[in-house]
């Protein structure tokens, strides 16, 4: 009994009952005709599809920073870069590298200025980085009305100018890395490989990067910033460099994303796309001051079974679309929750 | 004045907090228009006894008092601080408790502003009258002359000088009707001298006017110039009752610092060679609030351990933090022969220099790692401790197996209780604490160690263990150490030399083996620059 209390207190009380919703949805599907093996492959390409995204908050929130609701500001650079591969003209994996690479070098400059704001209103990380994130979309908005592509795949037809709202990949990187190596098990069970290693790729990263000496320094600066500095660690540029980290794997993350959902989508799409990263963190088990990779693997699996098993179950169940209820009442829920839960600043 | 009760009588007053006994049975009279002098060192049981006069409710929550409280011939036993106000009795604190945004006229007259009748308070009552402006200023301009000092009462508290803050705090409590009594928590500390002498002189003219003082300053020069009566407090004990006639300056250090432990022998006299000292600091200035160092001189020899003391807030604290760049500081400090730069935490590391914080939870441990990484972490940062190089040296891994090994050792060396290396540093008791920031310091392997309150909060036990901890770096590695403690008799246990810190300023050393009273005498700013009333 007590056991069984210590591994639920460790697991956390909200884990277990998204666990156990989840788990009931599954056990529902085939008997409201929904196909279990199609749901279960859909929920490992949204797995890998939203990984990286939500891996993209972890440095910010072992450095001190919080949570990053500015992480549509590493959408961008990815959206910059997807867009620039395309104009130029490649195709396949070397056009999906171009657009990685591309992405990255916009993701490192826009990380240093966000990550020199932050350090200026420590204490509201979090407020800022949400007003940092949508003013941003905002600008690019118009950015992408102005910027002078020229590839016909992407502009709108009738003017000839300007970005459209949704541009296909399809003939440029659709679904390169989803394809790679993939194994089809069954009728409707598709294994994505290739998505499944680049997310794994960028955890291995990331768990490296803080075993190193800097990822131990940065992880120290957010614990306890003051003593960081007392053992002659540069608290500062720790919060920046994961500033520069997490926005740069949001840029690869949105690349992830794209090429499996085979639209870039432009103008007001990366709006909300820090919320549903960061429910998944927490829902993982992350609090505003500590991520660990395992956070991020069991939060993304638990977040996007909901999203993916919502839809098909209760509306079948229910006839009515109640799966964007469900969605917003978890994440929102889930964020709200864990800011309850967030330390009494200075002890 | 007016004879019969005395305006405060205090019989057999007792105080525990938890386990700790901070006062036992201290009785004082104070007769109207008398002024009584309280001295004591820190931790003597001042601000225990006169929060216990005012109700305040910590005292309350924390199983209230023994013995009686009466004013005026009346017991009280008050429930809150208004109930303290009512009965006519008005505190200048330590801190000031001011409004900064509100001009002095609105300060001294908080919540008892004349009031104009409006027409919604026929309605409302009382809490939508408008407030009189002219009558409040002409109130609060009679406050301002009574004090005797140039105050604009229009003045925001803000853009005031500190002195002038004073001087508000005090025109309010002499704003009040009924003044019976008036408490004054170390009203000098900030002021200058001519400013205290104006203060000391008003508040002579007042005493002559009936109103009964109790005056707690650690400048026993003024204490005895302004006081009648002067009362020593030492380790909750009412060890001296005298009139100030009969008692001096070093009367009362001796009698604060306990003359009885006087013979207690310090360390054994160490030399020393002369030549190049280790570390020398000329005109330090450190701005570490509460702890402000205004102009320290001082030197280090190679091999000593040098002690620096002082009363809180004299900025003893300052000198390590200022030393260690946490807090900005200046003057010219040099390290070996060579100039030591300031506010930049890793060059003092990097030069050699390692810090036990005073603030152990703040600034000394992550709370939330375990024992390893708090011990190997500044050591990895700063030396490269418990890393591999990958990639040709390009990544430094961490080996958690080396930090677990490190941090294994001093365990051992400290005899630290824990469950093993992996136990969180914020689980641990504070004496183990300690020990972890110790292990932390000494895994630096400095040359120079700074230590600020190392037995601070910490159990016999754990004390004797890390003083022993110290005093065996210091004679088996040969590390030089600074250590600065509240605690005379630690330091001078430990200690080759002591300084003692007086307003921000280095008052004088003296060998450990120096009597209790001359170091009192420092403490006290005696043997300096005595306030020029001080005869």
């Amino acid at each position: 009994m007590s056991g069984a209390r210590r591994l639920l207190a460790e697991f956390g009380l909200p884990r277990v009952i998204i666990a156990l919703f989840l788990l009931g949805l599954f056990a529902a599907a085939p008997l409201v005709g929904v196909s279990l093996a199609a749901s279960l492959s859909d929920t490992v390409v949204r797995f890998g599809m939203n990984g990286i995204l939500v891996l993209a908050l972890v440095p910010m929130i072992q450095s001190g920073c919080g949570l990053n609701f500015g992480l549509p500001l590493g959408v961008l650079a990815g959206l910059l870069g997807a867009t620039l591969s395309i104009e130029i003209g490649l195709t396949g994996p070397g056009g999906f590298a171009a657009a990685a690479g591309i992405s990255l070098g916009f993701a490192a400059l826009f990380g240093l200025g966000y990550g020199v704001l932050l350090n200026r209103v420590k204490g509201g990380e979090m407020m800022i980085a949400t007003y940092v994130g949508f003013a941003s979309v905002m600008f690019m908005c118009m950015a992408w009305l102005v910027l002078p592509y020229r590839s016909p795949t992407m502009i709108w037809g009738f003017g000839g100018e300007g970005l459209r709202t949704t541009i296909s990949v399809e003939g440029f990187w659709l679904r390169v890395l989803d394809d790679f190596l993939s194994v089809r098990i069954g009728e409707e069970f598709r294994f994505p490989t290739g998505l499944l290693l680049a997310f794994g790729a960028a955890a291995a990263l990331v768990w490296g990067f803080f075993r190193l000496r800097v990822g131990t320094a940065m992880t120290a600066a957010g614990q306890n910033p003051v003593y960081a500095r007392a053992a002659g660690v540069d608290v500062d540029r720790m919060r920046t460099l994961s500033v520069v980290l997490s926005t740069m794997l949001g840029a690869l993350g949105i690349l992830a994303f794209q090429q499996s959902f085979g639209f870039i989508q432009l103008y007001q799409g990366p709006f909300y796309m820090a919320f549903p990263a960061v429910a998944a963190i927490l829902i993982g088990g992350a609090s505003v001051s500590r991520a660990s990779l395992v956070h991020v693997l069991v939060g993304t699996f638990l977040f996007q079974g909901i999203l993916t098993m919502t839809p098909s179950v209760i509306n079948s169940v229910v006839k009515a679309d109640m799966s964007d209820v469900v969605r917003v009442i978890v994440s929102n829920g889930m964020i709200l929750y864990a800011l309850t839960r967030r330390p009494a600043e200075g002890r | 004045m007016v004879g019969g009760a005395p305006a405060l009588r205090l019989r057999g007053i007792g105080k525990s907090f938890g386990e700790s006994r901070v006062l036992e049975d201290v009785s004082l009279e104070v007769a109207p228009g008398e002024v009584v002098g309280l001295v004591g060192e820190n931790g003597a049981g001042k601000s225990t006894l006169m929060r216990i006069l005012f109700g305040m409710p910590i005292i309350r929550e924390t199983g209230g008092y023994q013995g009686s409280v009466e004013v005026a011939g009346q017991e009280v036993r008050f429930r809150s601080p208004f109930d303290a106000l009512d009965a006519g009795i008005g505190m200048v604190h330590q801190e000031f408790s001011l409004l900064p945004g509100f001009t002095a006229a609105e300060n001294i007259l908080l919540n008892r502003e004349p009031l104009r009748r409006s027409a919604l308070d026929e309605v409302f009552g009382e809490r939508l009258s408008l407030l009189d402006r002219a009558a409040m200023e002409a109130r609060a301009r009679r406050s301002i002359e009574r004090l005797g000092v140039p105050l604009d009462p229009a003045m925001l508290v803000k853009e005031m000088p500190v002195g002038h803050r004073q001087f508000t705090e005090i025109a309010r409590e002499l704003g009040r009707e009924g003044l019976r009594l008036l408490v004054l928590d170390e009203p000098t500390a900030v002021l200058t001298e001519s400013e205290a002498a104006t203060l000391l002189g008003r508040l002579r003219a007042l005493a002559a006017e009936g109103v009964a003082m109790i005056f707690i300053s650690h400048r026993l020069g003024e204490v005895l110039s302004l006081c009648q009566r002067v009362a020593v407090l030492r380790d909750g004990r009412l060890v001296q009752d005298l009139p100030a006639g009969r008692t001096s300056v070093r009367g009362l250090a001796a009698a604060m610092v306990g003359r009885e432990m006087a013979a207690a022998t310090g360390a054994e006299p160490r030399t020393f060679p002369a030549g190049e000292p280790l570390l020398e600091v000329e005109g330090l200035w450190v701005d570490m609030p509460g702890e402000t160092v205004r102009d320290a001189t001082f030197s280090v020899a190679r091999g000593e351990i040098l002690g620096i003391g002082g009363l809180a807030g004299q900025g003893k604290l300052g000198i390590p933090n200022g030393l260690m760049g946490l807090h900005p500081a200046g003057g010219r400090v040099r390290y070996r022969g060579r100039p030591l730069p300031l506010g930049e935490p890793r060059a003092a590391l990097e030069a050699g220099l390692a810090f036990v914080s005073e603030d152990r939870r703040g600034v000394g441990l992550l709370l939330d790692e375990g024992i390893d990484w708090n011990v190997a972490f500044g050591a990895m940062q700063v030396q490269g401790a418990c890393l591999r190089p990958l990639l040709g040296g390009l990544l430094q891994w961490r080996s958690d197996a080396a930090m677990a090994s490190l941090a294994a050792g001093y365990v051992k060396e400290l005899e630290i209780r824990c469950t093993g290396v992996r136990q969180k540093a914020g689980t641990l008791s504070g004496g183990n604490q300690q020990k972890v920031c110790l292990a932390r310091a000494f895994a630096l392997s400095p040359e120079l160690l700074l230590v600020a309150e190392p037995t601070r909060g910490i159990d016999v036990g754990a004390k004797e263990l890390v003083l022993a901890a110290l005093r065996r770096l210091n004679r088996e590695r040969g590390t030089t150490i600074v250590v600065v403690s509240s605690e005379l008799h630690e330091l001078r246990s430990l200690c080759d030399r002591i300084a003692i810190v007086y307003e921000g300023r280095i008052a004088g050393h003296l060998p450990a083996s120096a009597a209790l009273e001359e170091l009192g005498l420092l403490m006290a700013g005696a043997a300096t620059a005595p306030p020029p009333e001080a005869r």
